[in-house]
């Protein structure tokens, strides 16, 4: 089995990415996270009606972003999610890139690390690079940010730029504080339509 | 010889799909709905997405929901095997979740790996919370479908239709 490869350690912190991601959103941001960590993350962020908070359907989370994208082709959708739960979803990085949707970003914030069941080494870890899968699925843009200056100009593309647009976001692998969000689904299903539809 | 003449059933699902303003159909490739698939794609109202594997469907509908528009998930049953921890996301949201299911391994079937899921597929929906809805002859297709739209979309709950072999006609292998 290949060993996990030494990688430059990871300086970014997660909460301040998807801080960063979200930053001054208005009613034209869409956000999709992943379960666990990325939804903690993302309610750590501040709460909203427009973000989809997901407690399970593993794999799912860009595929959730596909579907609202080509509903709603004038607002940015932002799937936020972790590399555990992007590994478990690799095809639909094909069918993404297939439908070609002009606003659909995809960044996967990256621990190399299962958080939620003990911080066991994701595949991510051993040097698969998902940055790479997704431009060869034939993503708009897709990089690997490291660095704040990175970001910042990462986030730029994310929020606005011709999708599908893919970063992965190497983080520290560390656990912050649980930040709970609602978990019923029906209640975050009929909040969001409420809020971007009107009355659902 | 004259050309075999194409089923009607598939059209007639098709014109459910308009009235019931179906806009995404989602599906992993399927020589049953194969007339169906060509109809959605041919309608510059239906976005047509194809799929790696069918559990993809159950999230991109969600999606959908979430922004406004309806769809519609095609597989054959095999693929039920496949959406079934993704079927939570539907019945724990209380999604619309309308899936046409064209049935292998039930009725004159000539390959031996098709029958544990076409088997197992009316049992494993029913417990994974899915209302069930079967399709034995072409003539029911229009209303079955419909009901099974009606009350997926107006009672937010997943529904499959189980399309027989008996339909389809068994896949031949000569």
């Amino acid at each position: 089995m290949r060993k996990p490869i030494k990688q430059a350690a990871a300086s970014l912190e997660r909460r301040a990415v998807m801080r960063a991601l979200v930053a001054e959103r208005g009613d034209d941001l869409l956000v999709v996270p992943g379960l666990g960590s990325t939804t903690y993350d993302l309610a750590a962020a501040g709460d909203h009606p427009l973000n989809f908070y997901l407690w399970g359907a593993m794999g799912a989370a860009a595929m959730i972003g596909l579907g609202l994208a080509l509903a709603q082709p004038k607002k940015r959708v932002l799937v936020a999610t972790g590399d555990g739960e992007m590994l478990m979803g690799l095809g639909g990085l094909a069918t993404i890139a297939v439908q070609r949707p002009r606003n659909l970003a995809i960044a996967v914030i990256d621990n190399e690390r299962y958080a939620e069941t003990g911080l066991q080494h994701t595949h991510t870890a051993h040097g698969v690079d998902l940055t790479g899968i997704a431009a060869a699925a034939g993503f708009e843009s897709a990089q690997t940010i490291r660095s704040e200056r990175e970001l910042a100009a990462a986030v730029e593309l994310l929020r606005h730029a011709p999708g599908p647009i893919f970063a992965t976001i190497k983080v520290r692998p560390d656990r912050p504080p649980f930040v709970l969000p609602e978990k019923d689904g029906v209640e975050l299903k009929n909040r969001f339509r409420r809020a971007l539809l009107g009355a659902a | 010889m004259p050309p075999k003449p194409r089923p009607a059933w598939p059209d007639r699902i098709y014109d459910v799909f308009v009235r019931e303003r179906v806009r995404q159909v989602v599906y992993v490739p399927d020589a049953g709905h194969s007339r169906l698939i060509e109809r959605c794609q041919g309608d510059p109202h239906m976005k047509s997405v194809v799929l790696t594997t069918e559990e993809e469907g159950i999230g991109v509908l969600a999606g959908a929901w979430l922004g406004g528009e309806r769809g519609a998930l095609l597989m054959q049953s095999s693929g039920v095997g496949n959406c079934i921890n993704m079927l939570s996301l539907a019945t724990v949201c209380r999604f619309p979740l309308l899936m046409l299911v064209t049935m292998r391994g039930e009725w004159g079937e000539f390959n031996p790996w098709q029958i544990p899921m076409g088997q197992g597929t009316p049992p494993i929906l029913e417990k994974a919370g899915v209302l069930i809805y079967h399709l034995t002859a072409a003539d029911a297709a229009e209303e079955t479908v419909e009901a099974a739209a009606r009350i997926s979309f107006n009672g937010d709950r997943a529904a499959a239709v189980l399309i027989s072999q008996r339909v389809i006609g068994a896949k031949s292998f000569k």
